[in-house]
Parts: C-alpha cells; structure tokens; sequence
C-alpha cells in the first residue's frame, strides 16, 4: 500500500467526518462563511475543534488546508518564498497563498503558538479588505469569495505569552467548543469506536474525574480525543485500566504521585 | 587484611567523656564504655558516631543513647537504628527532651511501631496521591488531614495517621481509600441533609441510635459506591471478606436491599432508624467504619451555607454588572436569575442546574459553577433567594473573602507557626535536617515616599546613561544570517557565487538562504538583599543604591526580576520582605519600597535561599538566578554561627542548584574569600573591597553573568 500524494489545495474531503454539534456551530459557521467573516475556534485540546473544519469542508464542498503553527512559523511560511532552482529563482506559494488562489479554507491550528510578527500577516486578509499582500512578489492576492480562513486558540494556556492579541481576535467570529455533554460524550466515543454504551459512560465519567483535577494538578484534563484513543485500545482486548493508564494518564501528565492517583481513579470506576 | 583492634575501654571513655562534656554534666560514662570495649571496632566507631551525632542535639539524650544502642545492635538492623536515633532528634526538636528520652527509652516499642510503618501505610506518604484522588472525585473539593478519629467535617476529611490493621501496605492503602470514598459519599450523596441532630437530641440513648443509624447509612453509601465505583466497592468487599466482615444478619437482608435503591436518601434511612430502634442491633463496626461528628459537620455548614449564599449573590450581582459593561444596549431594568433544572441521571440529584438569565440561559463563570454545585451538595436544590443578586454593599466583603492572616498580626497571636512557611534546616553536627524548622514569614516593606530615587539617578546620571547603552545593546536583536541551507530569502551574493562556481565547473554551495534568527532571552533573576542589622548605615545605603540602578537597568533590558530582602530573629522569626515580585511593574510604589529598605535584626541566610528558590522555581524561564546581596557571614541569634551557619547554608545553596538555580553572591565582606568558594563555589562570587563601589559594580556583574 502507498500513501496518496495530494497537493494541499486538492485535498476534498469526500467521506463526511462524524462530528456531533453541541449547540449551533454549524449554522453559525455557514452564516459566517457566506458573509465572508473569518472565523475563531476556542477550546481546550481534544475537544473536536479540527474534526469540525474537517466536517465545515466536506459540508461546503471545499479544500481544506491546515497549518499547524509552531513557534518557528514565519510570514514566509505561510505566504509563500523564492527558492533556487537551476540557476534561477522560482517561487514557490506558501499553504495560506494556495489556500487564497484556491479559494479554499485555511485553517490555522494554534495560532498562538506562531510568532508575534507572524499573526500579523492575516490581518488584511481577516477583515473587510480580504488581500493577502505578497510582498516579496509585489503583488496584492485578493482572495474569492469561497476563500475562508479559521484559526484556533486554547485560551487554557494561562502564559502570557500565549495570549491572542486584541487586534488579532477582534476580527473574528468566535466560536467557543467545550467538552460534549456526558450523553453527547458516551454517544461519541460509541460511534467513533463501536465500544459498548456502558464502558464508554465510565470512561465519560473517568475524564470528568480527570477534569476535575484541572487546577489542583492537572493542567488539562482528559479530551474526547483522548476517550476515543482509550476506548479504541479496549476494543482491541486491552483492560480498561490498563487503557486508561497509557491512553490517558499518561498522555495527561509525567507527575508520578498524579499518575498514581489517576490509577487508582480508573481501578475504583472499572 | 587484619581487622584493626577494638578501642579499648579507657579510649572509649575518653572520647565519650569529651562528646557528652562530662566535666560539666557530671555524666558516667565508665560503665557504657566497658560494655563498648566489648565490640568490633566498626561497631564501635558506628555507636560512637552516632553518639556525636546525638550529642549536638542533647547530652543527656546521647547518654541514654548509648546505654541502649549496644542492645539494639544484637535485635536490630542498622538502618533502623538511625531512624530511630533520628526520630528521637525530631522528638527532641518538636516537643522536648523528655518527650524524646521516652522514644530512647521504648526502643522496642519503635521496633514495633517501624514494623507497622514498613507493613502499614502512612498518611504522610499517601496524603498527595490520596489528596488528588479526592479531588478527581466530583463535587466539592475536600482537604485531607490527619487526626485520631476517622470523620468528615464536609469539607475536610481526617484519616488516622499510619493505618496497620491489614497485612500488606497495600491493603492499608485500599484502607484508606476506601475511608476517603466512603467520607466524600457522606458528603456527595447527602448524608448530613437528614435532620440527624433534631433526632439525636429526642433520644434517651443518642449514642445508640447514631450507631443503628450510621450501619444503615453505610449499607446506602456502599450501594452508592456500587454504583459510582464499582472497581472500588469490588476492593472493598474483597477487604472485607478478608477480615470476615462480609456476612449481614439476617434481620438487615431486606433493609440492605431497600437501601441499594438509588432513590433512597439519608432522610429515609433516618426514618428506618427510628423505625427499627430498639427491634435492630447496630452492625460491629466495619473495617472502613467512619465516625459522624454531627457538630462539627454542622458547625462547618451553618458557616459555608451562610457564606455562600452571600458569595452566590455578590457574584450573580457581579455578572449582571458585567454583561452591563459589555453591552451598552442591556437595559438597566430589573433582570431575573432562574434556574432550570435538566433531568440527569448521572448525577446524584438525578438533575443538572441550568442558570438562566430571563429566561435565557447563560454561561456561568467558573465560580459560580461551582458554588453553585457546593450549594445543592448542602440544600439538594438551589433556594429561590439565592438568585437575587445582591445590593450594593448589602455584603460586607469580609464575610466571603478568604482571610488570610496577616504576618505582622502573627506575633501578637497566638501561635508562631500559623500561617507560616515551614523550612527544614541542616544541621551539619547530625549530617541530618531538622524538620519544619524555620517559621517563614513574606512581610510587606512600608514604602517610603523621599527623594532617594532621584537623588541617586541624579548622583549616577552619568553611570545610568552608561549602563542604559551597553545592557541595550545585549537586548536581542534580530540577526540575518547569511548562507543558509534554507530560510525565508534568498541571499544573491551567495547565489551569484554559487553560480560563478557552477560556471567554473566546481561544486555549487547549498547556503544560498538568509534567515532571521532571534536570540530569547529567557532569565529570571531574584535579588536577595542583606537586611540585617550589620548592614547599618553606609552599606545600606550603598545597596539601594545598587538596586535602584539595577532596576532601572534591568527595565531596558526586559529580564523578569524580583526583589526581595532578608532578615531574621531565631528560627521562629525568619522574614522575608517584598521588595519587588515577579509580576509587579517597577513603579513609583515599588522605588519607594526600595527607599524603604532598613537594616532589621540578624542574617540567617538558609531559609531566605530556600524560600526565595521555591519562587523563582514556580517561574517559567530558561535560566533561573539567585543573587545575593550581602554584607556577611550566615548569622543568628540561636547557634545559626560558625559551621552551623555556613553549613546550612551550603546545603540550601545544593538544594537550589540540584533544583537548576544558579545562586551568586555579591559580597562586601572582606574576609568572604574564607568561606565563600565553600559556600557559591569558586567562581561564582565576587568580593567589592570599598562598599561606595556597590552601585557600581552591582550592574556590570549582571551583564556579564547574563551574556
């Protein structure tokens, strides 16, 4: 078996992605979508933010391209850059300028994790005027009216540093996701995996155990992502507490005291 | 390789006449030492060292030492002859010689009681995994403390000290954790909103009736337990059954069944009590038998309900005035908090509270949410009274804010240690810490308003322009760097010689790329300033001087940095003085704390190490440093003198450097080259020779220990 090779911008999302709304995400976003706003997702880590653009993209029938921004992007990775090749210069279109001349949806994962100089690039893009300047061609990139762009942003990091500037967040709708209800929660894990009901409403409940040590220990607690990797491993005959210990705990912490506490958590539900 | 020969009794004699001062304690140490002659010389040295290491702490406690080690040496292993001796140490520390000659005394009983330790748990060594397995549990957060009696006040949980009834440690564990599950279901699932007291006090026999009542009531919190925790309520029969505790009588069969009924509650067993009281015996008390102390439970609530509903209040009240603010358009009429209640079955109430805004419903802080979920926890719903956001000033604030004591109120209270930091401290004589010895207080600095600041930048204007440019010019900047292999332009003097090269027909380079390269500055820096009494005068002036000069400094070059000075008065009276924290703006309230600093009491240097590291450790940064500020060696009122000094000071000096501190000291004390490198290591110090010098060099030494 081979893996496809897809250039980001053809990147179709064919087979709808299963996604549970909680409230009235959808509407919002396809409201948004048709007046051109930009968007914001807040929430905390596993919550579903990224399986929701997956699902805004097969919805409005669109290539969705995805950056994951760490702490080293630069306005050139996202833009675009002259690369050397036999002797000459060719530029090359960063994944935010195909997503532009595309016309597709740029989804920017994290966002507060790229550079300060960084966000700065998507402003003209994100308001009214909705141009990405390419300054190293000299050229102004209008984008069409199917070009969409997403970001999103943890505001559970406390750092300051982390934090989304005024400027940047007040030109976006926001959309705020949390954790799914506990039904909403055990109905999710079920389908995603095809456990049983009862085991994936004990796992509901050990993540919220783990959610409530969010503070006193535990930076995040358990997400949905994190359920859903757990469960998987107990349909594949792995023991519950054993799965919740490497799927979760581990993934949630290296504190040894916490890791044991969060053990002894699952042993007491399972 | 012969053994050496055992020390004869003489020579014994007179080495322990010399450790137990017998010239002045009038000790006889003829018999002990005959008895020592007796042993291996390794053996020998071992008691003889330990016998030292008694003695520093109190003779009379070495003697009794010695008369009983050789004993133990035949029944005991090594090991546990030191936890002894140091266990009579803390003894002697915490409540006294006497208290501590007994633990000498019962040598077997502290074989005992180390035996139960080894197989038993100990509270002190569960408490933090027991204390997050608390709190991972829903509902209100419970702290864990330790008493004689197993209960809960509903908001504390108190567990035995060392438990020890069952064989393994684990099983002692389960122990406990099955008494934390049992006393938080009192708490989640309502036992103290039956009205147990009014009951209690219609009864001839209260004692009694609260024991039928309590079997009844753990029969319908294990059920709870069934059902929420299954794996645990499996470890618990096991737990039982092990102690043959496992069989009800037959007269409680249908009683444990209605029970189980996840609709019952604690008022219905409160009716079964007093149906059956008389008829039924109380059950002997299980192994995870908890006790109900109804006054203090009720002490404990009749002051939570109050305060909360005030807290609801103030807080609903709160939110209205934000949204107010948020929204200019949201009229100033008479807005209506409700709340809706969505059917549950997951929780214990069998409903979830859904707060509404007229009707509308609305997201509640964090706060809220969970007063709100402490209330049901008391009441079982949330009373229409609540909802009314409270007036102005309706609330004296006092009545829901956290009081915290005040440090300066401490000394003409009651007790020394309450509210304190508690730090160990070495003591080198016992190669050992003594335990919470140090009483840590952070005290505020009255700011003074004068014309110091100004008079000093005014003195140095010169020196701060100078400082400004050079610490300037190591702000990072952003770097191009050239011939990269790859980066964001393309660099065309590379590429013009790459092609030249190619022309030539030699190899093209791949470094045809610039990039923008930031260096990150990442320190953290706390200044720990001499405030002691020696430092009267000019020295005094001569450091806030420097600090004045260092803040502004640090100010351009954008380093996170705090300030603070120490001083202290025996252990008990170790202080700490805010100067400057973290994420406090160097302003004028700050330059004026600093125009406040003023020599105190004495230099006791251990505990502000160990204090001011424990702050810069809860910083993230990439380089921690602790700069001292000093005028002199460790120094105290009680012994803190000499070795002692020195030594606990290199010990809290390790301990920061094992935790990624780098420590620095600054020193205008003239004979620092003694003992300094001891303290800081070689090169981590410097001395200034003439004290007016102090300004000056305080920032210079900055910028070359930070580049």
């Amino acid at each position: 078996m081979t893996a496809r090779v897809l250039k980001p911008e053809e990147y179709f999302i064919e087979k709808e992605p299963y996604y549970e709304p909680i409230g009235d995400e959808i509407e919002v976003f396809e409201a948004a979508y048709r007046q051109k706003l930009p968007v914001l997702l807040k929430g905390p880590t596993g919550c579903g933010k990224t399986r929701f653009m997956e699902h805004m993209a097969w919805r409005l029938k669109k290539p969705l391209i995805t950056v994951s921004c760490h702490d080293d992007l630069t306005a050139s990775d996202l833009v675009g850059r002259y690369l050397v090749k036999g002797g000459e210069t060719t530029w090359v279109d960063g994944p935010l300028a195909s997503a532009v001349r595309a016309g597709g949806i740029c989804y920017l994962d994290e966002i507060v994790e790229a550079r300060k100089d960084t966000m700065v690039v998507i402003h003209p893009l994100a308001d009214d005027r909705r141009v990405l300047p390419v300054e190293k061609l000299g050229e102004l990139l209008e984008a069409p009216d199917d070009f969409c762009l997403a970001i999103s942003y943890n505001p559970g990091y406390q750092s300051v540093l982390k934090d989304l500037k005024q400027s940047t967040r007040q030109r976006f709708v926001a959309l705020e996701f949390d954790y799914p209800g506990p039904e909403l929660e055990t109905n999710i894990i079920v389908k995603e995996t095809g456990i049983n009901h009862d085991i994936a409403s004990k796992l509901v409940k050990f993540a919220h155990m783990t959610r409530n040590l969010k503070g006193s220990g535990l930076e995040e607690g358990a997400s949905t992502r994190l359920l859903v990797h757990a469960a998987k491993l107990i349909t594949d005959d792995v023991s519950p507490v054993t799965a919740c210990h490497s799927a979760i705990a581990q993934a949630l912490t290296d504190d040894t005291e916490m890791l044991v506490a969060i053990k002894e958590l699952s042993s007491s539900l399972f | 390789m012969a053994s050496r020969p055992s020390l004869t009794a003489q020579e014994i004699e007179q080495q322990l006449d010399n450790f137990l001062d017998v010239e002045f304690s009038f000790l006889k140490t003829a018999g002990p030492a005959t008895i020592l002659a007796e042993l291996e010389r390794q053996e020998q040295e071992y008691i003889i060292s330990w016998v030292q290491r008694v003695a520093s702490t109190n003779i009379q406690l070495a003697y009794q030492f010695i008369t009983q080690a050789v004993d133990a040496l035949d029944s005991m292993d090594k090991r546990i002859i030191e936890a002894w001796a140091l266990h009579a140490m803390d003894t002697y520390d915490q409540t006294g010689l006497y208290k501590a000659l007994e633990v000498i005394r019962n040598v077997h009983n502290f074989v005992q009681l180390s035996h139960e330790r080894t197989a038993g748990a100990v509270f002190e060594e569960e408490v933090g995994v027991l204390a997050h397995f608390a709190h991972g549990l829903s509902g209100r957060k419970l702290k864990l403390a330790e008493a004689d009696i197993t209960y809960t006040d509903t908001e504390t949980i108190y567990l035995p000290p060392l438990l020890a009834r069952l064989p393994t440690p684990q099983q002692n564990f389960l122990l406990y954790k099955a008494f934390v599950a049992l006393l938080w279901a009192q708490t989640r699932f309502g036992t103290f909103r039956a009205k147990l007291s009014d009951q209690l006090q219609q009864h001839s026999e209260p004692e009694n009736f609260l024991a039928l009542f309590q079997s009844l009531e753990t029969l319908r919190l294990e059920a709870c337990l069934a059902r929420e925790l299954p794996g645990l309520f499996r470890d618990m029969q096991t737990l039982k059954t092990s102690l043959a505790q496992n069989d009800l009588p037959a007269a409680y069969l249908p009683l444990a069944k209605q029970l189980s009924q996840p609709d019952t509650t604690a008022a219905d067993v409160l009716r079964l009590t007093c149906e059956h009281f008389g008829k039924l015996q109380p059950l002997p008390p299980l192994c995870y038998q908890t006790n109900l102390q109804i006054e203090e439970v009720e002490a404990c609530m009749a002051k939570r309900i109050e305060t909360e509903k005030a807290r609801m209040r103030v807080n609903l009240a709160k939110m209205l005035e934000e949204m107010q603010k948020e929204n200019r358009a949201f009229e100033q009429r008479e807005h209506k908090f409700d709340i809706k209640k969505q059917p549950d079955p997951t929780a214990p109430e069998g409903f979830q509270i859904e707060l509404t805004l007229d009707d509308q419903p609305i997201a509640p802080p964090e706060e809220v949410r969970a007063l709100s979920n402490s209330i049901i926890q008391d009441l079982g719903d949330i009373p229409d009274e609540y909802l009314v956001p409270a007036g102005d000033g309706e609330y004296d604030p006092r009545l829901f804010e956290d009081n915290k004591p005040d440090p300066d109120d401490v000394w003409s209270g009651t007790y020394h240690e309450e509210g304190a930091f508690l730090y160990n401290e070495w003591d080198y004589r016992r190669q050992h810490y003594r335990k919470n010895w140090c009483a840590v207080r952070e005290v505020k600095i009255t700011p003074v308003y004068d014309d110091f600041v100004n008079s000093t930048l005014h003195k140095y204007s010169g020196l701060v322009k100078h400082l400004r440019k050079t610490f300037e010019a190591m702000r990072d900047e952003d770097r191009l760097l050239k011939r990269q292999v790859y980066g964001d332009g393309v660099d065309i003097d590379a590429l013009v010689e790459a092609l030249a090269d190619s022309h030539d027909g030699s190899e093209m380079s791949d470094r045809l790329f610039t990039r923008m390269h930031r260096v990150e500055r990442n320190i953290a820096v706390v200044f720990m300033v001499d405030m002691s009494g020696s430092t009267k005068g000019w020295i005094n002036e001569a450091e806030r001087e420097s600090l004045i000069l260092l803040a502004e400094t640090l100010e351009t070059l954008g380093d996170r940095y705090a300030i603070y000075g120490f001083s202290g008065m025996a252990r008990k009276r170790c202080e700490i003085y805010r100067i400057k924290e973290f994420d406090e703006p160097y302003n004028d309230e700050i330059k004026a704390r600093i125009s406040g600093i003023e020599p105190k009491d004495y230099t006791r240097m251990g505990f502000a190490i160990r204090h001011l590291s424990h702050i810069l450790n809860e910083v993230e940064a990439r380089t921690r440093i602790l700069i001292t500020l000093s005028d002199g060696k460790p120094d105290d009122y009680d012994n803190y003198r000499g070795d002692y000094g020195i030594e606990d000071t290199r010990r809290a000096l390790l301990e920061a450097r094992r935790d990624g501190i780098h420590p620095y000291c600054i020193t205008i004390d003239r004979e620092a080259r003694d003992y300094l490198p001891h303290l800081y290591g070689p090169a981590a110090y410097t001395v200034i020779n003439e004290v007016r010098q102090l300004p000056l060099k305080v920032s210079d030494i900055y910028r070359r220990l930070t580049t």
